[in-house]
């Protein structure tokens, strides 16, 4: 118990500050500690092999590229004090209003959870964690979703490429 | 030990953050890391839910995410990139070419 509301706060409280930097860099590396302790609260879940994909795919490769353009764009200070002046939440009418529904949406799903059911909740004895039968199903039950992934990877892997390349009729 | 409930309200809390951060920030690389914590706090309620009903299926799904939240990121980042050359900024408001 002691150890989830520990990785819990850690968590909060880095996505907290990822939202709350002005310099990305600063965001990205906050959220890099956040994951962290998803990560652990992966373990506590019996899921360790979750837990490792989580560390190596999202805090080693996905957060490596937001890094990589972070310092490529080397756009420091985004927010100046034009951009606060024309924020979203000061303007008056529709903006405001839709700001105060996503908040009250907010207060809403805190309160429906707490006051769920009144069973605890609590976990049951079985748990897969072994990698042998997360592999097993994969490779059977979800075997076609797993090469439409493929695809997937594919078609972002051209679609990233095709996007970011210079235009050459830029140049003349 | 930590029940269902409380790995959901952990959820709830980390997805109203990605949430807000979608809102409050003016940055496009903000944005998109609201975006992956928002991602991360349905991986979360999916693994909680995996280990409620004691099977393989949560886990799998939330390979699943992360692959797409890799895509997502790669062509984001992309696009991103993309928009900086031709305005040299990273305010959302400034891309409004679109907008009737």
């Amino acid at each position: 118990m002691t150890l989830f509301y520990l990785f819990g706060a850690v968590a909060v409280i880095a996505s907290l500050l990822v939202i709350a930097q002005r310099n990305p860099i600063y965001s990205v590396l906050l959220l890099i500690a956040s994951f962290g302790a998803l990560s652990g609260l992966y373990v506590l879940l019996d899921a360790p092999f979750v837990a490792v994909t989580q560390i190596i795919v999202y805090a080693g490769a996905i957060m490596v590229l937001f890094l990589f353009v972070v310092m490529l764009l080397n756009a420091p200070h985004e927010e100046t004090e034009h951009d606060e002046k024309i924020h979203p939440l000061r303007r008056p009418g529709a903006m405001r209003f839709g700001a105060v529904l996503a908040a009250a949406l907010v207060v809403e799903l805190l309160w429906a959870l707490t006051r769920s059911s009144g069973e605890p909740g609590a976990f049951g004895a079985t748990a897969v964690s072994s990698v042998r039968e997360l592999g097993r199903v994969l490779f059977t039950e979800y075997a076609f979703p797993f090469e439409v992934t493929s695809v997937l990877i594919l078609v972002a892997m051209v679609g990233a490429v095709v996007l970011a390349k210079r235009d050459p009729r830029a140049h003349t | 030990m930590p029940t269902l409930n409380d790995y959901l309200v952990l959820s709830a809390i980390l997805f109203a953050i990605g949430t807000a951060g979608v809102f409050v920030r003016r940055n496009l690389i903000t944005i998109l890391l609201s975006i992956e914590i928002m991602l991360n706090a349905v991986n979360l309620s999916f693994v909680a839910f995996g280990r409620s009903f004691g099977t393989a299926d949560g886990q799998i799904i939330v390979f699943f995410v992360m692959t797409v939240a890799a895509a997502e990121a790669a062509v984001g980042l992309a696009i991103v990139i993309s928009l900086f050359r031709h305005r040299e900024s990273l305010n959302p408001d400034t891309f409004t070419s679109l907008k009737w």
